[in-house]
């Protein structure tokens, strides 16, 4: 597939760009004139190396979890962020905050996955409820839900006093990422490998449950599993870096349009567009305000919902 | 659902509802100004008066905001709000600091400066309204979703500019748009009072005109209204009311919706001249009976405006869900 090739060259050169922008003076000449225990080496291998994989680990897993979630929804706009999936992995932190203060992240990984399955399991019981099912009405549910179960988050963390802390997991920001913190990240390649493996599976379950049933597959287990990675890619990425709006609804959407929903076709394009979105996002973060940065979760909300509202409108001429 | 409550409630008139609602009003504000006051006298009563003014003053602008709003979009799911208004005026504020830097912005006299706004954000916010309205008013779902969006990219672009100035400025800024509901800022008050009697006039001039809308646009336009005139009028007001409470308070997305569903639910009449009061009431005793119970009983302080969230985001999703059904 040379197309796909392509799409892969133009991803490494996107990183090699975020390999080499920051403060700090790292160019592939200071790095050969200078011996590894120098500076640019030890920047290069401890602050943005890990900076990068963690943009493409988690724009690639966030976009994946995204068109599961379109697929088991059987929803084009439903993602994490619109389903209260993020919102749920974020009240999961904050409880484990609360009552286990210096936990690991890897703990707080786990508290975040078990909240946000509950959460993404509680709007897919309320999507039970709409008989017509609108297919705006599921995201304006979804956001809603997110909404209050982010008031009730934001209740708690202002009785605990952690109103701050709580910014840092709902604003997507990369400029934390160093080595030993972000490698939990691997987790969501892991899990988008597995959707790669399942994606017939999950291609047949977005024609419906009879559908799915009637071809031999047991519904209920793909649903369970398409969940959990959903969840799951949530909770990692939420934890390391912080969400990420709209980028799972985004990413798919586009993706679909030019290669259609058969989700094996599609999932390779996903998981490059994805990385290569947060990629540049992150890079025009780090550019715009030389020599300070702009947390991605801001430079993507402009972006990201003026692209949502694009999709929204595009379908409709004026005569409505 | 309309036969069910007609049987399950005996007829009060909305007049004796209203004088009700002024009833407990009067007993919220008296229990603010006097539960657990210690001390002196002539320093609580202004203090607490103050706060009560900007309540009051919050609570009207959002009630007429709301139920004007609902009136021209013929839905009561809509608020401006909801609808991305509060967040338009947020930014509007922060372009103002961005290009102006925080110092000469500060030093702007405050009338200038909030007549100023207010006219960008008339000015916008009817290019939206006529822009969303004029585009996809047959699905609403589009329109409320497209609301939200808009919402949610100019709380981005906002944020997008406010981390492009410098500290200074931005510390400017965030203490004029993250107030609480209690802001004692007088002048801001005094402005904000003079500019809600001022539409309280013309408002009350377009009463009638205002329960024409009701009927629907083909049936007021027969009866002799000039719609697209009055809409805008409408519009202009809105905006101004919006500016008034965002300038105060901040964003609340849900409160509007809340105040003017339950004015509606109690009174059981169309006409504004009973909604309005009816919604400016509840909106003040939920502010001040909220703060009541929060702050005094429970200890809690500026939690009110959390607990306003999750109350209105329930009901909007049961809004939502009941509304699919018909």
């Amino acid at each position: 597939m040379p197309k796909l090739l392509l799409g892969v060259l133009a991803i490494l050169v996107l990183a090699l760009i975020s390999l080499f922008i920051g403060v700090s003076d790292v160019t592939p000449m200071s790095l050969f004139s200078s011996s590894p225990e120098d500076r640019p080496m030890q920047v290069l291998l401890i602050s943005r190396v890990p900076r990068t994989l963690a943009l493409m680990l988690s724009g690639s897993a966030l976009a994946v979890a995204g068109l599961l979630m379109q697929m088991l929804a059987r929803n084009r706009f439903v993602e994490p962020g619109t389903a209260g999936t993020v919102e749920s992995a974020v009240f999961g932190i904050l409880v484990i905050t609360i009552f286990w203060p210096g936990s690991p992240l890897i703990a707080k990984m786990l508290a975040a996955t078990v909240t946000a399955l509950m959460g993404t399991a509680l709007f897919m019981q309320i999507l039970k409820r709409i008989p017509l099912r609108s297919t705006l009405m599921v995201p304006l549910v979804g956001i809603m839900l997110g909404g209050v179960i982010s008031s009730i988050t934001a209740f708690f963390a202002y009785r605990y006093d952690l109103l701050q802390t709580l910014g840092t997991w709902t604003m997507g920001d990369f400029s934390g990422v160093l080595r030993g913190r972000y490698e939990l990240l691997y987790i969501s390649a892991g899990l988008v490998g597995i959707a790669w493996i399942a994606a017939d599976r999950f291609t047949v379950a977005g024609l419906g449950q009879d559908f799915t049933t009637n071809l031999g597959l047991n519904y209920r287990r793909v649903l369970t599993l398409g969940l959990t990675i959903v969840s799951m890619v949530t909770a990692v990425v939420v934890v390391s870096v912080g969400s990420i709006p709209f980028l799972g609804l985004i990413v798919p959407n586009l993706v679909s349009m030019a290669v259609g929903d058969n989700a094996r076709r599609a999932i390779p394009w996903i998981v490059l567009m994805g990385a290569g979105f947060v990629l540049t996002c992150d890079i025009i973060g780090r550019v715009i305000r030389f020599p300070y940065e702009i947390p991605i979760g801001t430079v993507f909300g402009v972006i990201g919902s003026a692209l949502f509202l694009y999709l929204l409108l595009r379908r409709r001429p004026a005569n409505g | 659902m309309a036969d069910i409550r007609a049987q399950a409630t005996p007829v009060i008139s909305p007049r004796q509802v209203l004088i009700i609602l002024a009833a407990l009003a009067a007993v919220s504000i008296v229990a603010f100004m006097v539960i657990g006051a210690k001390g002196n006298w002539s320093f609580i009563l202004p203090f607490r008066g103050a706060k009560i003014w900007s309540m009051a003053t919050i609570g009207t602008a959002i009630a007429i905001a709301t139920v004007l709003f609902q009136t021209i979009t013929a839905n009561r799911m809509l608020t401006p709000s909801i609808m991305g208004f509060d967040a338009l005026f947020a930014l509007v504020r922060t372009v103002q600091v961005f290009f102006l830097g925080g110092l000469s912005y500060a030093m702007l006299p405050d009338q200038l400066q909030f007549t100023y706004e207010t006219a960008v954000m008339v000015g916008l916010s009817t290019l939206l309204f006529r822009w969303l309205f004029g585009r996809a008013s047959r699905d609403l779902y589009l329109l409320v979703l497209v609301g939200i969006v808009f919402g949610v990219l100019f709380r981005s672009l906002g944020g997008l500019m406010q981390r492009l100035i410098n500290p200074n400025d931005f510390a400017v800024l965030q203490d004029s748009l993250f107030a609480s509901f209690n802001t004692t800022d007088q002048t801001l008050l005094g402005i904000s009072t003079i500019a809600i009697a001022g539409v309280g006039i013309w408002v009350w001039r377009l009463l009638p005109a205002l329960d024409v809308l009701n009927l629907g646009r083909d049936t007021a336009i027969n009866l002799g209204v000039n719609y697209n005139h009055t809409v805008s009028q409408v519009l202009v007001i809105v905006a101004i009311l919006v500016s008034v409470s965002t300038a105060l308070v901040g964003p609340v997305t849900f409160f509007g919706l809340l105040v003017a569903n339950l004015a509606y639910l109690v009174i059981r009449s169309h006409r504004h001249i009973l909604i309005l009061p009816a919604a400016i009431l509840i909106s003040i005793i939920t502010l001040v009976g909220g703060q009541v119970v929060l702050e005094r009983v429970f200890g809690y302080d500026t939690a009110l405006a959390i607990i306003i969230e999750f109350v209105g985001g329930v009901v909007f999703i049961a809004m939502l869900l009941r509304g699919s059904r018909t």
